[in-house]
């Protein structure tokens, strides 16, 4: 199982794992994907397509370092080393600066290929709040990207927006959303959307009493239907999948569901061997996940050369 | 593919859409564009296609309500710019200006 | 007659008392939660301050985002027209109003008499704000004030990337700790929401004269970013942030307004 290393107080504990079953030494072609979101970074090693090791780590304040902490924490319990990657890939927000990434590729098409691995050939629809922004893909069965929105301009409907609240109400961010369900009557939803005015109206409930669990109940309705909007703008297709650090949140996942009319995916692994050998499900190593795929693909193809040293 | 550049906030839908499966590469809505949002080259969405295709500029996505509102897309008495030069008809905007300015 | 105008915004309350041509009293203070009780309870008080009660004031208008609560009023008008009546008073050669207050940006184009030809607004979003200019002020650890003062010392220009207030906080932190100097931080800040404003500006069209009003024009390292980004000059009323209480007074003499 993954083991937790650190645990700050409003944030995602970090985690890493390898996989006991492969050797990577038998393996033919090792490639990496390493996602520096703006708050989270994801390394993750794949051996001839199957997933090797993985390290989920906070992202600093500074890019390369990130990626390094992120890709030595995924390296930890192995004996691999990164001179024995044949090819990496950076994606998300810092991926021009991952030291250790021959290309990069934008975490859209990333997301779309990770998640098409992680949940299967059936997805027609990804939604990936990161840290600091929002994007939903349409993709068709082998993960290749037919749309997208993005938004990473305004703080309402990402990561950001759920932490500020997080920090405003003093309460980790994933008891936010068990918690929201916790209450005796459904609050009215927040009604701004901007982030800095809906805090003032969170003051404003917390001033007149609401129960605790109730404002965490409107917030997360009104997250829920941001996300809706940015989506409706798509149009969802079943299979639904969501990704990223907000797939942990059924505060906010089991509205959306219900405002739209689709339940998201269960969050599973595809591969029935991953499944039996109770390899961990991480939402949010989607874009590394996608970004070691291309690797794998680029070398397999010939448009890249391997850049193993040892 | 759809791709939808720009941003979605409180005050509305800011996306600047371009279809490449329709776009053809050729450039004339970068010549056109008076802030020069847009620009032409390898497809970073679909790395596998041949060919260019037009895109918002990164540093520009976060600024396309602003950057587009003087050409009134959707509301003005001609096309933006960029709508009228590009043949295929491959951009196009959200209605955000059109919602939020076209009050006339 | 005596009229009084009562502009109820998100942050902050003006409330001018006028008979003909003569400010009688003015005052403002914070809207808070409790809307209708703060609105009267400052009424009562200016009026008091002018040797009035309230059934001396004939008719009483208001405006704003909260005006529904000021129960007492005969009528309201528009934030834009009132603004447009506040500042064709004062300054009769406008022809383009921008007012910026806590929590809602606009820019208005006026006619001669005071009557609003077009309008834009940037609303719903704090980064075209002065919550905007707030919020970093927190992050740099100086006041509204101070920050302003710095920004018009700083000696080298850098953009602020982010277009949102919270993502903008995270990048000023950044820069702080890059060591970057405070006032060159406050002048980036003052450039990016001049740059929004501009840009709101410009739907409307930029027909000389510009007056920059609400809290907002009070900003001096703002106003001479806006100044630079425009390319004109911007003129700015003594106390910019009653216009609106000050239209609503105008047209309450005028007696032009909605029950």
């Amino acid at each position: 199982m993954a083991e937790v290393k650190t645990q700050e107080f409003w944030r995602w504990p970090e985690t890493n794992w390898v996989n006991p079953d492969i050797d990577w030494k038998n393996g033919k072609l090792i490639t990496a994907g390493v996602d520096v979101g703006s708050v989270s970074t994801q390394a993750v090693i794949m051996v001839d397509g199957e997933l090797y090791a993985y390290g989920n780590t906070r992202t600093g304040s500074d890019s390369p370092n990130s990626a390094r902490k992120g890709m030595g924490f995924a390296l930890e319990k192995s004996d691999i080393k990164i001179d024995n990657i044949d090819y990496c890939i950076g994606t998300g927000y810092g991926r021009v600066n991952v030291p250790m990434a021959q290309q990069s590729i934008t975490e859209i098409s990333c997301h779309a290929r990770g998640a098409n691995f992680m949940y299967g050939p059936e997805v027609r629809t990804v939604m990936d709040m990161g840290g600091q922004d929002c994007k939903a893909i349409n993709v068709d069965g082998r993960g290749k990207v037919l749309n997208f929105i993005m938004n990473d301009k305004c703080a309402a409907g990402t990561g950001r927006g759920m932490e500020v609240f997080a920090d405003l109400i003093r309460v980790p961010v994933w008891e936010i959303g068990p918690r929201s369900f916790q209450i005796s009557k459904q609050p009215p939803v927040i009604s701004s959307t901007c982030v800095v005015f809906a805090k003032s109206e969170v003051v404003g409930l917390l001033e007149s009493g609401m129960p605790e669990n109730e404002i965490m109940a409107a917030y997360c309705s009104a997250m829920a239907h941001r996300i809706m909007e940015l989506l409706n703008r798509l149009g969802v297709k079943e299979k639904f999948v969501i990704t990223g650090g907000i797939a942990k949140n059924e505060g906010v996942v089991k509205r959306l569901e219900k405002e739209l009319g689709i339940k998201t995916a269960e969050r599973v692994w595809y591969k029935k061997e991953y499944i039996d050998r109770k390899y961990p499900f991480d939402t949010q190593l989607a874009g590394g996940i996608g970004a070691a795929l291309f690797g794998q693909a680029l070398l397999k193809m010939g448009n890249a050369k391997s850049a193993r040293k040892a | 593919m759809i791709a939808n550049y720009g941003f979605k906030d409180g005050s509305g839908d800011w996306y600047v859409v371009i279809d490449t499966d329709k776009c053809n590469g050729c450039g004339k809505c970068q010549e056109v564009c008076p802030p020069r949002i847009l620009e032409v080259g390898p497809d970073e969405i679909d790395i596998f296609r041949e060919g260019s295709v037009a895109s918002v500029k990164h540093e520009e996505r976060k600024k396309v309500r602003y950057s587009c509102a003087p050409c009134r897309p959707g509301y003005g008495e001609q096309p933006p710019p960029c709508v009228g030069a590009c043949e295929p008809k491959a951009i196009s905007h959200s209605d955000g200006w059109k919602r939020l300015y076209g009050h006339k | 007659m005596i009229v009084a105008g009562i502009d109820v915004g998100g942050k902050n309350i003006h409330i001018v008392v006028k008979k003909d041509g003569q400010i009688l009293g003015k005052t403002t203070g914070s809207t808070g939660i409790k809307k209708e009780e703060v609105v009267g309870q400052l009424y009562d008080e200016v009026l008091k301050k002018a040797g009035l009660a309230r059934k001396d004031v004939e008719r009483v208008v208001a405006t704003g985002s909260a005006a529904k609560r000021v129960a007492f009023a005969n009528g309201a008008i528009p934030d834009v027209a009132a603004d447009a009546k506040g500042v064709i008073k004062l300054i009769p050669s406008a022809r383009t109003v921008i007012d910026v207050g806590a929590e809602e940006g606009r820019s208005i184009k006026v006619s001669p008499e005071g009557k609003v030809l077009d309008f834009a607004i940037n609303e719903k979003c704090a980064a075209g704000t002065g919550t905007f200019v707030e919020a970093m002020s927190r992050a740099l650890e100086v006041s509204v004030d101070e920050m302003s003062k710095i920004s018009l010392q700083s000696t080298q220009t850098l953009s602020i990337n982010a277009q949102c207030a919270v993502f903008g906080e995270s990048e000023v932190v950044s820069l702080i700790h890059q060591k970057t100097p405070k006032r060159d931080i406050a002048r980036a800040v003052m450039n990016a929401i001049a740059g929004r404003i501009a840009s709101v500006a410009r739907i409307v069209g930029l027909e000389k004269d510009v007056v920059m009003v609400g809290g907002m024009a009070k900003n001096a390292g703002f106003i001479d970013s806006l100044k630079k980004n425009i390319e004109m000059d911007v003129l700015v009323p003594a106390d910019p942030d009653y216009m609106g209480a000050l239209g609503a007074a105008e047209a309450a003499i005028a007696g032009v307004y909605t029950d």
